[in-house]
């Protein structure tokens, strides 16, 4: 049984940990994901959930509490954007190295500088190395869905690594939405109770978390990390169909939206994904056959499905919401033409657009169809939307 | 409780022999000190550092009690979390077994690059005590100042040159900035003392909330003493007042040892020769300026513990 609620992305996000109700969630505010952690203090002043709450001093001694906890054998959380990340990011590779699940949402907020509060994926793509699952989502449906699910796609034992919930500030964060709400005991149920392997506090079983490791093992260490990035991929798919079962609403590593008989694609992450499907209706409406993949698991990159889905079309153009400034193009069209290099010639072009919050609309993305259609294509990035 | 020299001389010392630490480490003396005088129970994260880097070389350990190495500025924000957990699942039932957190970090990880987290755990109150081995530089990457690098001191960033005779800054005052924390306990501790270190450690650790206890610890490399004048060496940064050992218990402040006569600052200068260039007719101020800011100090102590 579900109910359905009015609720904003972070809302979302906030019931999603509270049903969770991790054991500790430390968290330092910032815009635009300080209403998450806002409406979490509720649930933890109103004694709704019994997680122990950490309010640290900085985003640097939260993502280092949370390893401290999750080391600890504690089921963890913690939240933040743009430069909460960016003050993190020593600590972040540290936890997937660690191999602890933790659950991060991540409201995307353009880096500074200069300073801008609004959104734009240059924060998420900041640590697309970083040995985190990644995970984007659309709306605020999704960031509730998506983070119920994260919690065992991370505790998987073939995976074990953190993940990120990647939302965009507020275009999600901040824009009321209807979200369908699952029972506290079905989530409950289906993240299950966390067990954890070698916890600190087991003091009759002694363990050294974070030794030196030198050229010796250091290598194969990070091979491991390689190997369980590797099996995300099944598992996002086998939590996906289980979460399905459940609420019936369906996730997989992409979405396709009319993709099948598509002869120009685009490909996007996020809430820009709602604003291409609409281009891609109107585009339809005037005969014209287009499509959309929302990816939503950047890390790992789901490389040969992409192949897959993207063989039968004619031209496609990836949307970038970072620029990689490497004077060539945007982080997802660079993993995107290396993953079908070799595998598929269909010509990929690139659009950075809507940095700091600049809006994209309907129109803009219709553009980009006319631009597929008419054959326009360069091996640089074009940039949408900018002054020039 | 008392300590016992007997009941210690059978006890299995937390830290296994074997680690890397260098012959004549004051840093490792005082964790083992530390460790031996743990009576239950314990859980220990340690800064990046010489002593995480010499008793974790993976596949070795030497730790015999949980341990968390996290990064360089975090001891105190990963035991936060550490212990935060523990709680947590303490409250559920998960955990029934009375355990204490040690947060070690040396004077880099402490004093500067860790100082605001150690402050954040602090000012949280989490139930852990925060040990810092000071050995007054950045030993580990190759003797570079830190804030607790003593005025006048040769290191390779603020060496004795011709025209900067070492660093020209006084150390930071850091027990008093912990204090100035409200905490329930701070001290100050060597390893020659170890019955008083010990001590405070028991102390500390029987105290519910944030604990603070700084030790001075000779490092042969970084302070070029030799090797077996490890603890001589601490002893004197004692007797010359330089390094004092005092406790302030929930504000109150007691002066553990006061020694019975005045020992210039030189006699601990003398013995190092991270100071020898002070000696120069032309440096000779230095120790004049080291002489009266340590008597400044110790006065200053005086008046807090109500001893004037």
């Amino acid at each position: 049984m579900s109910k359905t609620l009015p609720l904003t992305g972070n809302y979302a996000c906030a019931h999603a940990m509270a049903q969770i109700e991790p054991d500790v969630v430390a968290c330092y505010p910032i815009t635009p994901q300080t209403e998450l952690m806002h409406k979490f203090a509720d649930f933890v002043a109103d004694g709704k959930v019994k997680t122990e709450f950490i309010l640290v001093e900085s985003e640097h001694s939260a993502m280092s509490a949370c390893v401290g906890a999750a080391a600890a054998g504690a089921r963890v959380m913690t939240a933040t954007s743009s430069q909460g990340l960016a003050l993190m990011w020593e600590i972040v590779y540290i936890a997937s190295s660690l191999r602890l699940p933790l659950v991060m949402p991540l409201v995307n907020r353009a880096l500074s500088g200069p300073i801008n509060i609004h959104c734009d994926h240059s924060d998420a793509m900041g640590a697309r190395d970083s040995g985190w699952i990644q995970l984007f989502c659309e709306n605020s449906q999704e960031v509730y869905d998506t983070t119920v699910q994260a919690v065992k796609i991370a505790e998987n034992k073939e995976v074990l690594l953190p993940v990120m919930v990647c939302f965009d500030g507020f275009i999600i964060s901040h824009t009321t939405e209807r979200v369908d709400i699952l029972e506290d005991h079905e989530v409950k149920e289906f993240v299950g109770q966390y067990q954890p392997d070698h916890p600190l506090l087991d003091v009759d079983h002694p363990v050294t978390y974070g030794p030196l490791d030198l050229p010796d093992y250091y290598f194969e260490h990070k091979k491991q990390e390689s190997d369980a990035m590797k099996n995300a991929t099944q598992v996002v798919i086998d939590v996906g169909k289980a979460y399905k079962a459940l609420s019936g609403r369906e996730y997989g590593i992409f979405e396709k939206y009319l993709t099948e008989d598509a002869d120009y694609i685009i490909l996007c992450m996020g809430s820009t994904a709602g604003t291409a499907k609409a281009a891609a209706d109107d585009q339809r409406a005037r005969g014209n056959k287009v499509g959309v993949l929302k990816l939503r698991m950047f890390r790992p990159f789901p490389a040969d499905e992409l192949a897959q889905a993207l063989a039968g079309a004619k031209a496609v153009a990836v949307l970038d919401r970072a620029d990689s400034f490497n004077a060539l193009g945007g982080p997802l069209w660079g993993d995107l033409r290396s993953a079908l290099y070799g595998k598929c010639s269909v010509p990929v072009s690139n659009y950075i657009y809507g940095l700091g919050g600049r809006d994209i609309d309907i129109d803009m993305i219709g553009q980009v169809f006319e631009d597929l259609k008419a054959g326009k294509y360069s091996d640089k990035a074009y940039y949408l939307g900018v002054r020039e | 409780m008392a300590i016992s020299l007997k009941k210690l001389s059978h006890k299995e010392s937390p830290i296994a022999p074997g680690h890397r630490a260098c012959a004549g480490c004051g840093s490792i003396i005082a964790i083992r000190q530390v460790l031996m005088a743990t009576e239950g129970p314990v859980v220990c994260s340690m800064a990046t550092g010489c002593m995480e880097v010499a008793t974790t070389i993976f596949p070795y350990s030497a730790w015999r009690v949980p341990f968390i190495h996290n990064a360089f500025e975090n001891s105190a924000a990963t035991m936060s979390g550490v212990e935060t957990a523990y709680r947590a699942l303490k409250k559920q039932g998960k955990i029934d077994k009375e355990i204490k957190f040690i947060a070690f970090g040396g004077d880099g990880g402490t004093y500067d690059i860790g100082l605001q987290s150690l402050s954040g755990a602090m000012e949280r109150g989490h139930d852990l005590l925060y040990v810092c081995y000071n050995n007054e530089a950045y030993m580990n990457t190759g003797i570079q100042r830190s804030s607790a690098t003593p005025k006048g001191a040769a290191t390779s960033t603020a060496p004795a040159g011709k025209a900067i005779p070492g660093k020209k800054q006084y150390s930071k005052d850091l027990t008093e900035i912990m204090v100035a924390h409200d905490i329930p306990y701070a001290a100050q501790a060597s390893p020659h003392n170890f019955l008083d270190l010990m001590k405070k450690v028991q102390i500390a650790l029987n105290i519910e909330g944030p604990k603070f206890i700084n030790i001075l610890t000779s490092c042969h490399r970084g302070w070029r003493v030799p090797q077996n004048t490890s603890i001589d060496v601490c002893k004197m940064a004692v007797e010359t007042k330089f390094w004092p050992l005092y406790e302030v218990e929930n504000g109150v402040y007691k002066i553990n040892y006061k020694p019975k006569k005045d020992v210039p600052i030189e006699e601990w200068l003398k013995t190092q020769r991270r100071f020898a260039h002070l000696f120069k007719p032309e440096n000779r101020h230095i120790i004049d300026e080291l002489q009266n800011h340590t008597d400044q100090k110790w006065k200053k102590l005086l008046d807090l513990a109500g001893e004037k």
